[in-house]
């Protein structure tokens, strides 16, 4: 069968399952464009700037752990697409994108909208394509989506040729691939898998970091088991929220930077570390020499790079989190750690939170704690970055899997509104929230565009405290408070801003205001917008500055540092 | 001084499909992780459509480790292998461009006699040695023209395989 490179394009993104597209159009990529209608399966969703669709299919895949796709133009479509790209891509999320290029004659020339979209995205990429024949398009697609989605998924970028898009070729969806050079693990080593069992059932205070890797491989049913049987305390990353259910008397919380108190205490008096596909990121570890002095490491990761990069792992297992928990799980003997478990009970009432009814003012630890009832725990909630994410992640308890979305290794702000359009298209059974900042909101609210003239149904809630608040949080620590450039003394109004988009749009200044606010927000049909006018200069809690260890955290601003 | 018998310098060979691009996502992936290499080697191979790369890497063991496991998450990479402390060969080539006049040509000629370098080229007062070896014997040979005035120096990096059948 005789097609356009476009429409083998659209026949391989059927193949491979695509519902939803989220782009732009552009002069290289309107073949691909007027092709669309040919084929009513995919829904287009188009945006209002081209991060947004990077981020939308981000968020789509985050909510579904299908792929997203997104596509753009070249030069200034591809070149808007590079955070939403680099967020995927620090976060391991799949995601397919295609872009637009000059054609073939014009590629090196410095043609009009001609960008090096390989060169520019390849390193933010897990691999990238250019396509420079039909004929080669299937197969590159059908690799790329491979790709995408195995072993340690990632963005993959295919740029086509806007000639390539309209040269004709014969179209067969390659069954096999050719990839010599990719193997993504599966199964761990045995040995090792039984060395870990073995300390796993010696430990006497064991400690389970769990981190994406749980949720991208889906092993909550696996980490569950596991914890349960061996009774061990389950920490998470913050990718790694609503792996294990919030709810559950072993959840200890979220440890580093911003995380409860109690969870880096476990940690710190923890004799074994099980973690399970995550990264020892800098804002979990903070200074590397004094993370868990005491514990031995097992460290479940399907990236081998990943082992070893941050902390010595004493057990290193490649391999998928699901897979290797199964190989593990039947070697764990049931015990019972009361002392441990009682003892991180202890951590979680002497070190808890700082309570949200201490103050009548309306602090935005209140606001998420009131959203998190509202919707019984069950929504899905997307942050952009900073200080309001931080909340979102402490106050709210997240009991089912992939119900968190936030930009955590990039920590891309703007990421919140496209994301959340992205979640609610991809749960449009879900109620959908995104906790946005003002100043975050302001980078990406053009979306606000698409989601009314979609009609998705999201709701957002404007932590507004008129700073860039984390950043004024550090200048108020670090700085004796010189506000630098972090105050924006003129946001909008951002009632009428929504009004203006075709939302609804409400207003929250008091305590009293924000359970009706919100019940008011989600009694709407369609999307709606709280400007939360909350404590201007709250700081989160607890803090362990940059590079500093949990000897060092500041649990908040009455409390004293953690004598250990 | 063997370059495999030094720690801080390991010699890492992968071979790799010969596409577009190949090259800038290797050097690029060594430039962003901030690994150090003294010498990147690339050349087709025995295989179709394929090449085999040499890297010289600068760092300790773990750098070294990092180095590999980087370069096998590169989707066309297809092996690679640390090969530092195997029994392997080692071989660079170096072309030399050194002053010469009458006096001190017959000198020259015996140095490279002794390292069983060539000359290529003799001008009235230049010639250009060529010479093949390990990295040290390709120094040693560079130190001792030096007196005469180095002019140029063009050398290829180590490529290096192992000995016998050992794949």
């Amino acid at each position: 069968m005789q097609l356009t490179g476009a429409q083998i394009v659209c026949e391989s993104l059927i193949q491979e399952g695509v519902d939803t597209i989220f782009g732009l159009p552009g002069g290289a990529i309107l073949p691909l464009y007027q092709t669309l209608p040919e084929y009513p399966g995919l829904k287009h969703i188009l945006v209002r700037h081209e991060q947004g669709a990077a981020h939308a299919a981000d968020g789509y895949s985050r909510v579904t752990g299908k792929p997203g796709i997104c596509w753009a133009t070249s030069g200034p479509g591809a070149t808007n697409l590079v955070t939403g790209i680099a967020t995927a891509s620090m976060d391991s999320i799949p995601m397919v994108i295609i872009t637009g290029q000059v054609k073939r004659s014009a590629i090196g020339s410095d043609a009009f909208q001609e960008t090096d979209t390989t060169g520019i995205t390849l390193h933010i990429t897990k691999h990238n394509y250019l396509v420079m024949e039909a004929s080669d398009i299937a197969a590159t697609i059908k690799e790329a989506f491979y790709i995408a989605t195995s072993g340690r998924p990632g963005p993959v970028l295919v740029d086509i040729p806007k000639d390539v898009q309209e040269e004709k070729s014969e179209f067969e969806y390659p069954s096999e691939l050719q990839l010599q050079g990719y193997r993504p693990a599966g199964e761990g080593n045995t040995g090792m898998v039984r060395r870990a069992a073995k300390l796993i059932n010696t430990a006497n205070r064991p400690v389970i970091l769990a981190g994406h890797g749980v949720i991208l491989s889906s092993a909550y049913d696996e980490l569950r088991y596991l914890a349960e049987q061996a009774q061990i305390p389950v920490v998470a990353t913050l990718l790694g929220i609503s792996s294990f259910p919030a709810d559950h008397f072993l959840y200890a919380g979220w440890p580093g930077m911003h995380g409860m108190a109690y969870a880096s205490l476990a940690i710190d008096e923890s004799d074994l570390l099980v973690a399970i596909g995550m990264r020892f990121d800098d804002r979990i570890t903070g200074d590397t020499s004094k993370f868990a002095p005491n514990a031995k490491v097992i460290h479940i990761d399907v990236d081998p790079s990943e082992i070893g990069k941050n902390i010595e792992a004493d057990v290193p297992i490649v391999g998928d989190a699901k897979q290797v928990l199964r190989q593990l799980n039947p070697l764990i003997e049931e015990t019972s750690r009361v002392d441990w478990i009682q003892r991180v009970e202890t951590l979680k009432s002497e070190h808890p939170l700082i309570g949200v009814d201490d103050t009548d003012k309306l602090i935005p630890q209140y606001v998420i704690s009131e959203l998190y009832k509202a919707t019984s725990g069950e929504a899905i909630v997307v942050t952009g970055v900073g200080q309001h994410q931080m909340w979102a992640a402490q106050y709210y308890n997240f009991k089912a899997p992939r119900t968190l979305v936030s930009s955590g290794g990039t920590g891309a702000m703007g990421f919140e509104v496209p994301a959340a359009m992205g979640a609610q298209v991809g749960r449009p059974d879900k109620v959908v929230w995104s906790v946005c900042g003002d100043g975050g909101f302001q980078m990406t609210m053009c979306e606000l565009a698409t989601l009314a003239e979609n009609k998705i149904p999201v709701k957002l809630a404007i932590i507004n405290n008129g700073y860039l608040g984390m950043v004024r949080q550090w200048q108020e620590a670090f700085y004796s408070k010189s506000y630098v450039a972090t105050e924006y003394s003129a946001n909008p109004d951002f009632v009428k801003l929504a009004e203006a988009f075709g939302l609804l749009g409400i207003r929250v200044s008091e305590r009293n205001e924000v359970a009706s606010g919100i019940a008011k927000a989600m009694d709407f049909d369609g999307p709606a917008l709280i400007d939360f006018r909350v404590e201007q200069e709250e700081n989160v809690y607890p803090f362990i500055p940059s590079g500093m260890s949990v000897a060092d955290i500041i649990e908040g601003p009455r409390a004293e540092t953690v004598k250990k | 001084m063997n370059v495999s018998t030094n720690p801080a310098h390991r010699i890492v060979t992968a071979l790799v499909e010969d596409k577009p691009g190949v090259l800038a996502r290797i050097s690029g992936m060594f430039r962003r992780r901030g690994f150090n290499i003294a010498s990147l080697v690339v050349g087709r191979c025995e295989l179709p459509n394929m090449s085999r790369m040499t890297f010289v890497v600068e760092g300790s063991d773990r750098t070294v480790e990092q180095v590999t496991k980087h370069l096998y998450k590169l989707v066309e990479v297809i092996k690679v292998a640390d090969i530092s402390d195997q029994n392997i060969v080692e071989r660079e080539l170096a072309l030399i461009r050194v002053k010469t006049n009458s006096q001190t040509r017959s000198e020259i000629m015996q140095i490279v006699d002794i390292f069983r370098a060539q000359i290529v080229d003799v001008a009235n007062d230049v010639t250009i040695v060529e010479v093949t070896g390990n990295e040290n014997k390709v120094n040693s040979l560079q130190k001792l023209l030096e007196p005469f005035g180095i002019l140029e120096v063009m050398r290829t990096g180590t490529i290096a395989m192992n000995r016998g059948l050992q794949k």
